[in-house]
């Protein structure tokens, strides 16, 4: 709804994906349904521990066994990888060390999966089992046993980071009213329907790899590493893609293995991993404890804040140093916060390791705040939408920690929902509630996950009597980059999506984009599209005008047409003038970063913003939700394709709705409770409630077309408003997500028993943290003539 | 190699006849998959619980991890590959295509089987029978609204028009 195509062909049309029939007709490939001939099966050992030293590892009776070819261990792979370059803790089989359930250790290769299975079943490792740490009390004290990593520290942390923008001290003392809240976020995963996959073969003396990756480039560097090959001897092919959400997001250790295997054997080489497996890839939402205070003006004005996060990070290191940070960097984006201080505490545990999932580590602290000022609103008698409002951040502003904040629709979007929704008329009724809450989130991560000065993404077209052909590494993950791609391409050259082929996500054919995260693909993959088909499309107009002996301003493109010429004919005329006809545009974000360490986490070229209305029905009895409808209103700059904007503010919906309810991962004696999709509970049709979406416009000055993010954003504010609805419904606060019903009737309980009305954590840990890092605060306007300087 | 015990068993998969010599415990799905390269048919978890594997028996939606070959014999099996007549969509597949009710479109095999089986006993559901009959099929992408809004335009469409073998261009053929 309320999407705009004003001047333009293409962009701004509800248009199907390019690869809508193959998706509907069961023919696209996905990496699992590939099946070179000769190829073997792969299966992984995997440890039984949580916390274990590799005594010795026995294959020799499954190297025996007929129909295996090849049996690796971690000695094989010695080399650590890791997505970040400053944690590369992970082997791809382990050999002196165990950290989690599901680590793995051995690897065989065979001529089917049962015959692999059971050669995995014959080898014998013997272990020295360690005290498990389970819990973020127990890395921060010492244990028994050795720590679960050799770096970080003290005991079994991470990471700490301790940052403080402005005076906080003095923000509290100009406060009238202060209050602190604890809060607390379960784990959960994303649950792709595609259990990961990948299909390796060598041939020529190079690997060829084909995986459900998000991250081709990510991967290609890994195998490089860890494979010791060069760059241009391997290829990463992203086969079609089923979902990721960020779970596939990290090089995997069966990546690496079955390119091994296939270099071994000389044979192609395929691992897919079981559903439980996946659980142990995991990568998933950080469990995180929170602490918040905050000091308000009588008339609701923030005065300081000070945030604190602790995150249980599983195993190693993924990318939870980002993590960290991210749980304390987007509070500024939506409410003008003067003096913010922010520390925040990574610690490993012997779980699969956490990382990034949609909104990646900005969910929790979201959830947090949003509750926090309703709270605040609460106690000095205020409106908690006005409070909200009041704080609202504006337009072409600078944070207090430095993040730039061009196009807003926070306002526009909030009206919207609340209007829709009849929130400021709702009854009073026991048992039914709405909930109200807005978030930002990020349109791409302003900087590259290894220090680089390269563009981010890079395109480039070719135009040849054949057609139009753009190529750029992209990695359509079901979110519809290769429809973006496809858009923004025929828009600049006047024709149709359909006359645009794509080749995406290959190393070997296409320029490197660093991937589908942080929201990135259309803001910088669409920069750089933009950038490629203007050059191109000069090319032709150029021609074009010669041949008519026009001024080039007096061609026209569009319909299929470049001035006299049809498309066809015009690029043959620019062929013949100019030759092979090709292309190239990149994206580099501006630099924006803020002048401390640490500042790399936070800045994008541009913020989305939401806000989200739930309504529910919330059974005093049985402290069942039921919920009756969701209104989200999503600022997306401008929706280049309205039906792909609306898929993914209704799948981050829908993903909100089952963190906030239902989705959680927890661990009994160093094992996972749930790892099924049976016992891991997720939303069925049954579950979902209508969402009717409002597409907002604002016209990101950078953004292409003015485009910015929808994939992860909207899912942030879904969250907080389910747990506020619960307590406009039943006076109760669930300061804990999931909201369950035993939390509710808990609650309830305690409610009635006089003691405080709420169900979450009752205190913050204790933390070493270091002293913070001071940072003087920016210039609170930006410069509109240009916002990108800084 | 192992002792395995293998059965002949004949399967009609999309109107075809198949003879194949298995190992009596693998499953439909892997048989699709593996023997017949009928690769459409995809899978989640492999035990049961999230429906991405369904396809049709006798019309009716099948769990194919679940289904040993032997159980099926003479039964007609359909999978997605037998859904459209030639390059003619079936009408569910033309509105999941229009409507962007496939996303990864890993979930949409299974979902457009059962909601086909739907659409033939029920031809015009309501938005809650189509959530109740599509309540064993997970999708993690779309919030299964773009999928009740293609169940409902299909069967729409089924209704006014000849059900079969007639192209399907409203809305936008030129773009898919
Ligand atoms: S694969 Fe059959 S139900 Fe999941
Ligand atoms: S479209 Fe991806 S799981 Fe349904």
């Amino acid at each position: 709804m309320g999407a705009s195509n004003n001047g333009f062909s293409v962009i701004g049309k509800p248009l199907p994906k390019p690869d809508a029939v193959s998706k509907v007709t069961g023919r696209a490939i996905y990496a699992d349904d590939m099946l070179p001939a000769r190829t073997l099966h792969c299966r992984i050992l995997r440890s039984p521990h949580p916390h274990a030293r590799i005594v010795s590892i026995d294959t020799s009776a499954a190297r025996r066994m007929p129909g295996v070819q090849a049996v690796i261990t971690g000695a094989d792979l010695p080399i650590k990888f890791g997505i970040l370059p400053v944690t590369q803790d992970e082997r791809a089989l382990e050999h002196e060390k165990v950290r989690y359930v599901g680590d793995p250790i051995a690897a065989v290769a065979a001529v089917d999966e049962e015959i692999a299975a059971s050669a995995c079943d014959a080898i014998s490792v013997e272990y020295e089992v360690l005290e498990p740490v389970m819990s973020i009390d127990e890395a921060l004290v010492e244990t028994k046993d050795e720590r679960i990593q050799d770096y970080g520290g003290p005991n079994n942390i991470h990471k700490l980071v301790a940052l403080e923008f402005g005076d906080v001290d003095a923000g509290f003392a100009r406060a009238d009213h202060t209050r602190e809240d604890v809060f607390f976020f379960q784990g959960n995963t994303h649950l792709p329907m595609e259990q990961h996959s990948a299909v390796a073969t060598f041939v020529d003396g190079r690997v060829t790899l084909w995986s459900s990756t998000q991250v081709v480039h990510y991967v290609h560097r890994a195998l490089a590493k860890v494979l010791e090959l060069p760059m241009n001897r391997i290829r990463v092919i992203g086969a079609a893609h089923g979902g990721g959400f960020g779970g596939k997001t990290d090089p995997f250790a069966h990546e690496i293995i079955v390119s091994k295997l296939a270099m071994l054997t000389g044979r192609p080489v395929k691992c897919t991993l079981t559903r439980e497996e996946v659980f142990y890839a995991h990568r998933g939402r950080h469990p995180v404890l929170m602490w918040v205070r905050t000091g308000v003006t009588k008339d609701g004005r923030i005065t300081a804040m000070h945030f604190r996060s602790a995150l249980d990070g599983g195993a190693y290191g993924s990318y939870g140093v980002a993590s960290t940070f991210y749980t304390g960097a987007l509070q500024t984006v939506t409410y003008d916060i003067p003096a913010y201080r922010f520390e925040g505490c990574r610690v490993f545990t012997n779980k699969p390791p956490c990382g990034p999932k949609r909104g990646h580590g900005t969910p929790q602290p979201r959830f947090a705040l949003e509750l926090h000022l309703e709270k605040i609103a609460h106690d000095i008698g205020l409106d908690p939408v006005e409070l909200k409002q009041r704080n609202f951040v504006k337009p072409m502003t600078r944070t207090v920690n430095w993040l730039r904040v061009t196009s807003c629709g926070l306002e526009e979007c909030t009206e919207r929902v609340l209007n829709a929704s009849g929130f400021r008329k709702r009854e009073k009724k026991r048992g039914h509630g709405m909930g109200f809450a807005i978030s930002s989130y990020l349109s791409g991560a302003g900087t590259a996950i290894y220090w680089n000065d390269m563009p981010h993404s890079e395109v480039q077209i070719k135009v040849d009597r054949g057609g139009v052909t753009a190529y750029c590494g992209a990695m359509d993950i079901g979110q519809g980059s290769d429809s973006v791609l496809a858009a923004i391409v025929a828009e600049e050259l006047g024709i149709q999506p359909a006359d645009v082929r794509l080749v995406t996500a290959d190393t070997d054919t296409t320029p490197i984009d660093l991937g589908s995260y942080s929201s990135r693909v259309t803001f910088m993959a669409g920069n750089a599209a933009i950038q490629a088909a203007r050059k191109m499309r000069e090319m032709l107009v150029e021609a074009a005008a010669a041949k008519m002996g026009a001024p080039v301003e007096a061609v026209a493109v569009g319909g299929g047409r470049i001035g006299d010429f049809s498309f066809e004919d015009a690029s043959i005329l620019a062929e013949a003038r100019f030759g092979t006809l090709t292309s190239a545009g990149s994206y580099t974000p501006p630099k924006i970063a803020g002048p401390y360490k640490g500042s790399g986490v936070g800045p994008s070229p541009a913020y989305s913003y939401s806000a989200c209305v739930v309504d529910l029905d919330a059974d005093p009895r049985t402290g069942l939700v039921h919920l009756n409808k969701v209104w989200i209103a999503h600022d997306v700059g401008r929706a280049i394709n309205p039906l792909l904007v609306e898929g993914q503010v209704e799948g981050s919906v829908y993903m909100g709705l089952g963190e906030a309810l239902m989705e959680e991962q927890e661990f009994r004696k160093g094992l996972h409770k749930w790892p099924s999709m049976l016992e891991y509970k997720s939303p069925t049709f049954l579950d979902m409630p209508e969402v009717e979406t409002f597409i907002v416009e604002t016209v990101d000055p950078e953004g292409p077309y003015g485009a910015k993010e929808a994939g992860q954003g909207p899912l942030l504010p879904v969250i907080p408003a389910v747990s506020s609805a619960v307590f406009d419904a039943l006076g109760v606060w669930i300061d804990e997500i999931p909201v369950t019903p035993e939390k509710i009737v808990e609650a309830l309980r305690r409610k009635e028993k006089g003691e405080a009305a709420r169900f979450g954590p009752a205190r913050f840990p204790s933390i070493p943290y270091p002293a913070c890092i001071k940072v003087e605060p920016p210039a609170k306007e930006l410069d509109r003539a240009a916002p990108a300087s800084i | 190699m192992r002792e395995v015990d293998r059965h002949v068993v004949a399967l009609e998969v999309n109107g075809e006849h198949a003879e194949l010599l298995l190992p009596v415990h693998k499953t439909l799905l892997e048989v699709l998959r593996e023997d017949m390269q009928l690769t459409g048919t995809k899978h989640g978890c492999e035990l049961g619980e999230c429906g991405t594997c369904t396809v049709l028996v006798d019309g009716k939606p099948e769990l194919s991890c679940l289904l040993l070959p032997v159980q099926i014999e003479g039964r007609a099996i359909t999978t997605i590959e037998g859904m459209a007549k030639g390059s003619d969509l079936h009408p569910l597949q033309q509105a999941f295509a229009e409507l962007g009710a496939a996303q990864c479109g890993y979930c949409t095999p299974g979902i457009l089987l059962a909601a086909k089986s739907l659409l033939e006993s029920d031809p015009q559901p309501t938005r809650d029978g189509i959530r109740e009959a599509l309540a064993g099929n997970l999708c993690r992408c779309t919030g299964y609204s773009k999928i009740l809004d293609a169940v409902e335009l299909a069967g729409d469409r089924m209704m006014s028009s000849p059900p079969r073998g007639v192209a399907q261009s409203a809305g936008g053929d030129e773009e898919l």
